[in-house]
């Protein structure tokens, strides 16, 4: 029987019942959300289960919601069955002032460069991962600077007049 | 026959001082079978005309820099006949394109392996000033970590402006004195950036 987003719905419900939430296809990639402490349990279920298979993890990253109040911080996982070439989209929400999610290492060996990356741009702590330190980023760097408090540009430079970038200002 | 372009129509008579650089004769005294000049002047001489770059090249700068060596623009029409791909034996270092702040060690890094007299060319708006790479991860201009004798604008600059730039250098190079190396004015300059 062919992988249809519908079997794969009525496979998680089955099993999560109200646990996972949220389904949306969007551009026909099914995607949902659990809750952030239900992460691995609903990773394992997908990685083990005989007809799913999704045992590729293609990418992990984050999204920062500053208005959503307790759910800042969105991580989101996009999985793929290379059986049947299937693809779907997991997300958690996490608190910013505590964004400890559960790391996917012990199931995903490719979660390891992919969660330091997500903490690198986004702070998410990746409760048991086995070196959470920065990746791309300069290791003095000392914030996350693709979160939506913290401007694109360089802030410490005085010599770039800001009218010509396009906002505003000017250094005169 | 010919296609009538404008070479054939009015043939140019051919001048070598058209097509190769040939250094000036510094000032001396000379006679019949000797010639004598300061040691400063035959020195520099030597040094602007056969100066090796180092090029550092990370992006769109340096494709422009691989016209400017090829038999088109060819630098070795300048005397820099030989590239050299290690720090130790150049003397000037042509940084060309965007350089992240994790790469700035490495570039410092490879400055400090150069012996002197170094000199060091930013080539595009990226070395010079970050360019359009205003962000948090961009070093915004390699002089906050190197000194840099030239600049060149543009992005990418074209290989004329390159060689423009080429040129400043070895002007630099010809009127520098030698013991400015030594002066407390270069120490303090290399003290500005940290450097011994």
């Amino acid at each position: 029987m062919a992988l249809t987003n519908e079997f794969i719905k009525g496979k998680l419900t089955e099993k999560f019942g109200e646990e996972v939430y949220n389904f949306e296809e969007p551009y026909e990639m099914l995607t949902f959300e659990a809750y952030k402490d239900d992460n691995l349990k609903v990773l394992q279920f997908l990685f083990d289960d005989e007809e799913l298979k999704f045992q590729f993890l293609t990418d992990i990253c984050a999204v920062h919601y500053p208005d959503k109040k307790g759910q800042e911080l969105a991580v989101v996982y996009h999985l793929h069955n290379l059986v049947d070439n299937v693809r779907i989209r997991f997300k958690v929400f996490t608190d910013i002032n505590q964004p400890d999610v559960f790391t996917a290492t012990a199931l995903y060996q490719s979660a390891n460069w992919m969660e330091r990356e997500t903490y690198d741009f986004y702070g998410v702590n990746f409760v048991g991962h086995p070196n959470l330190k920065r990746i791309l980023n300069v290791d003095e760097m000392d914030y996350f600077p693709m979160r939506k408090e913290f401007p694109l540009e360089d802030q410490t430079r005085i010599d770039k007049d800001d009218e010509m970038f396009g906002r505003g200002g000017s250094i005169w | 026959m010919s296609r009538p372009v404008r070479f054939n129509i009015h043939p140019k008579q051919p001048d070598i001082h058209d097509n190769i650089a040939i250094a000036e004769m510094p000032e001396g005294l000379q006679g019949e079978g000797y010639f004598a000049t300061g040691l400063e002047k035959a020195l520099t001489l030597a040094r602007k005309n056969s100066l090796w770059p180092l090029p550092f090249a990370t992006s769109c700068c340096g494709i422009e820099f691989m016209a400017t060596m090829g038999s088109h623009y060819d630098l070795s029409r300048f005397g820099s006949e030989r590239l050299g791909f290690t720090p130790r034996q150049c003397d000037l270092i042509m940084v060309m394109g965007t350089i992240a702040k994790k790469m700035a060690p490495v570039l410092r890094q490879v400055y400090l392996q150069m012996a002197e007299p170094r000199w060091v060319m930013a080539v595009g708006a990226c070395a010079s000033s970050g360019g359009i790479f205003d962000t948090y991860s961009v070093l915004q201009g390699i002089d906050q970590v190197i000194p840099v004798d030239v600049y060149v604008p543009g992005c990418p600059p074209r290989p004329e402006a390159i060689l423009d730039g080429f040129i400043r250098i070895q002007e630099l190079v010809g009127n520098e004195s030698l013991r400015r190396r030594n002066s407390e004015h270069y120490k303090a300059l290399l003290g500005s950036y940290g450097i011994q």
